[in-house]
């Protein structure tokens, strides 16, 4: 009777203070920002996202934001990143500082002569499996249009499990408009390449409906 | 052989076969027609009596459950009656106490007013000189005529003048004297205005102690009743029982729409201090500690009204010595305002926060901040309401009383009634089982009504060539 008492006794201290789970609910979004040539008009939009994205996010949870370039497979790239306190106060006063300096990125921004997209997922990967978070997006602000570097080698499958992409305002190409083909061409070979690699593909072109953006 | 084979009896003429068939059928079934129907009637039967056996099984165990209902109803009922004619008793007491333990007092101060109204009585009495009869003696010998002689109009002028003092000075004693019996009669007003006050005093003790005693009547009545186990008594406890669930049901979801409200005011700071990111299970690790607060703050709210005697939820605590309990009762209002501190001090956290959020949210969507005017309002009054929502909190163990007490009688009433209606429907479904056996019996013969037809036309030919020979063999004997 006595060690029936102590096990539920254990048992209760243990699910009232011990043990509490904190990866598997906390949301890593990783975002990729294209600004290379025409992409740099759309600033705007991408910031309007971060600061949907600063508002959605929840203590515990992680953000980055990182340009694509020419070479995007690097912590260089990255503009902000930060894993938000468990605190909310604290936690608001981390998404002022990262406002602060995207805005700053944004009031600066230049334009690369590539645009390294997988090299930038890659880093995405990287990045989201080091926070630990239990639910990982990895948005790309871009028209998915990959232009790489003489000599950079990107043409090889990504692991992309448990990782949602999620492509925003995918613009259309003055040649997407030639020949619509490309466009869709562009996109479903990006989805092809991501559920290869075990991810979940999504497109979403209507930014009035940033709610969708981390839904399940 | 497969069954298209077996009615193939004719062939290449389907129609034929199938008219063989049924005949041979019919014919088989006229055959089987005796056992058929005791096969149908013994199945039908069977269900029919299992049925009324689960009924009457059924309908035992609500008898039992009634029973045991009524039993319940009536010690409850008896132990809410013991203790109200208990609290009358003690009410009588405590009127006798604080009304007739003035009473030798009261009877001191009766008597001495009595005592001063009859001395100013007996004083008041004596009655005044009257004016001495003599003076008109004098007045008469002042009035004799003196006939011309000085010396004898002299005497009788001195008498005259003796006389009229002598009256003067009688009747001013005679006014002194009435002027006092006057004052002593008006020194007693005070004194029966005193008299009658205490009279009146006495006069209410004893119909509040009537009017007690009458109530008194009336619960030994009703606990007489119940104590009789009448069906009076059952059905007055009954309805007594219906309207505490439903009237504690109420209270009790008024309790946790306050507790929802307590639970939104410090949830959120909560996460300040747990960590808004953390989780147990599926549950936000803040959550489940702004719920345990409000159920610690509950659970001493039920010590302190059990502490207090108002509840009896905890037989343990009810049983305590005085001291014991008084310690308990200061614990337990110690921690339940420790916590409503807490939670008052959430209160305003959250409201910081919320504040620090919306201008965020505000900055974020690039929306100049603007202060509202009067923010301390939300602020205190969210302070308030976390001050005083605990202690609210704290009388549900009332209603949660009467909902666990009344309840046990309404989940047996029904419990009956759900006995009730189970009886009911297999008492059907036997019935049923029994009249489908009849139908089935008589769908059996309407499907072999050739052959009956038949037998009983020759049965009846029978019949009527018996009834000749009978009456042929009457005439001639």
């Amino acid at each position: 009777m006595k060690k029936l008492l102590a096990f539920c006794l254990l048992s209760v201290s243990l699910l009232l203070s011990g043990c509490p789970d904190t990866t598997t609910h906390s949301q890593g979004v990783y975002m990729l920002l294209d600004s290379s040539g025409t992409y740099r008009m759309e600033v705007k939009k991408a910031q309007a996202i971060i600061n949907y994205l600063l508002g959605r996010l929840q203590p515990g949870d992680s953000l980055a934001v990182a340009r694509v370039d020419s070479a995007s497979f690097s912590e260089k790239d990255i503009i902000a990143k930060m894993t938000f306190d468990r605190r909310p106060s604290v936690t608001n006063q981390q998404k002022r500082l990262f406002k602060q300096k995207i805005d700053g990125f944004f009031a600066t921004v230049k334009g690369s002569a590539f645009t390294d997209i997988t090299g930038g997922v890659l880093q995405a990967v990287e990045y989201l499996n080091e926070t630990g978070s239990g639910k990982k997006f990895i948005l790309i602000f871009s028209d998915l249009k990959e232009e790489l570097a003489k000599g950079h080698v990107r043409d090889f499958p990504i692991e992309l499990s448990g990782c949602r992409v999620v492509a925003l305002n995918v613009t259309k190409l003055r040649s997407d408009n030639i020949d619509p083909r490309e466009y869709y061409k562009r996109v479903e070979g990006w989805q092809a390449r991501v559920q290869a690699g075990g991810g979940h593909w999504r497109v979403i072109n209507d930014l009035e409906r940033l709610d969708t953006i981390l839904a399940e | 052989m497969s069954l298209a084979q077996i009615l193939n009896i004719w062939p290449n003429s389907p129609v034929l076969s199938l008219i063989i068939a049924l005949l041979v059928a019919v014919f088989l079934l006229y055959l089987a027609r005796r056992p058929a129907h005791k096969a149908i009637y013994s199945l039908s039967r069977v269900i029919h009596n299992a049925f009324r056996l689960m009924a009457r099984s059924v309908l035992s165990a609500e008898k039992k459950v009634v029973e045991r209902n009524n039993e319940v109803l009536l010690t409850a009922g008896a132990k809410a009656a013991e203790r109200m004619i208990e609290r009358e008793f003690h009410r009588v007491d405590a009127v006798v106490r604080r009304d007739m333990s003035g009473y030798p007092a009261l009877q001191r101060k009766l008597a001495d007013q009595v005592t001063h109204i009859d001395e100013d009585y007996r004083e008041s009495s004596e009655l005044p000189v009257p004016p001495a009869d003599w003076v008109k003696a004098v007045e008469t010998l002042a009035k004799l005529p003196s006939k011309g002689d000085s010396w004898v109009a002299n005497i009788l002028g001195e008498i005259h003048k003796t006389g009229v003092s002598q009256y003067k000075s009688s009747m001013e004693e005679y006014r002194k004297a009435v002027a006092k019996r006057h004052s002593l009669l008006e020194k007693m007003m005070p004194y029966w205005r005193k008299l009658s006050q205490t009279l009146n005093q006495v006069d209410k003790a004893i119909i509040g102690l009537h009017e007690r005693t009458r109530v008194v009547d009336s619960r030994m009545g009703e606990y007489e009743e119940i104590r009789n186990k009448t069906d009076k008594a059952a059905h007055m406890l009954t309805a007594s029982s219906m309207t505490q669930f439903f009237i504690s049901a109420f209270v009790l979801l008024i309790a946790i729409g306050g507790a929802v409200i307590n639970f939104n005011l410090i949830a959120l700071p909560m996460s300040e201090m747990v960590g808004g990111g953390s989780y147990i299970g599926n549950f936000k690790t803040s959550n489940i500690a702004a719920l345990v607060i409000i159920l610690v703050e509950l659970a001493m709210g039920l010590y302190l009204m059990e502490s207090l005697r108002i509840t009896h939820l905890f037989p343990i605590i009810g049983q305590m010595d005085d001291k014991m309990r008084t310690r308990m009762i200061w614990v337990t209002f110690t921690i339940l305002a420790i916590l409503a501190g807490v939670e008052s001090a959430l209160a305003f956290m959250r409201d910081r926060i919320a504040a620090d959020m919306q201008a965020l949210r505000q900055a974020l969507a690039s929306v100049e901040t603007t202060q509202p005017v009067m923010r301390w309002i939300p602020t205190v009054g969210q302070m308030v309401m976390g001050f005083i929502l605990p202690f609210a909190l704290a009388f549900v163990a009332i209603p949660l009383e009467s909902f666990v007490h009344s309840s046990r009688t309404v989940l047996g009433v029904a419990m009956a009634a759900l006995l009730r209606l189970i009886a009911f429907v297999f008492r059907l479904l036997g019935n049923a089982a029994y009249y489908t056996g009849e139908f089935l019996v008589n769908t059996y013969d309407l499907l072999i009504f050739p052959p009956l037809w038949l037998e009983n036309l020759i049965r009846s030919k029978e019949q009527e060539t018996d009834a000749k020979d009978s009456i042929v063999k009457e005439e001639v004997s």
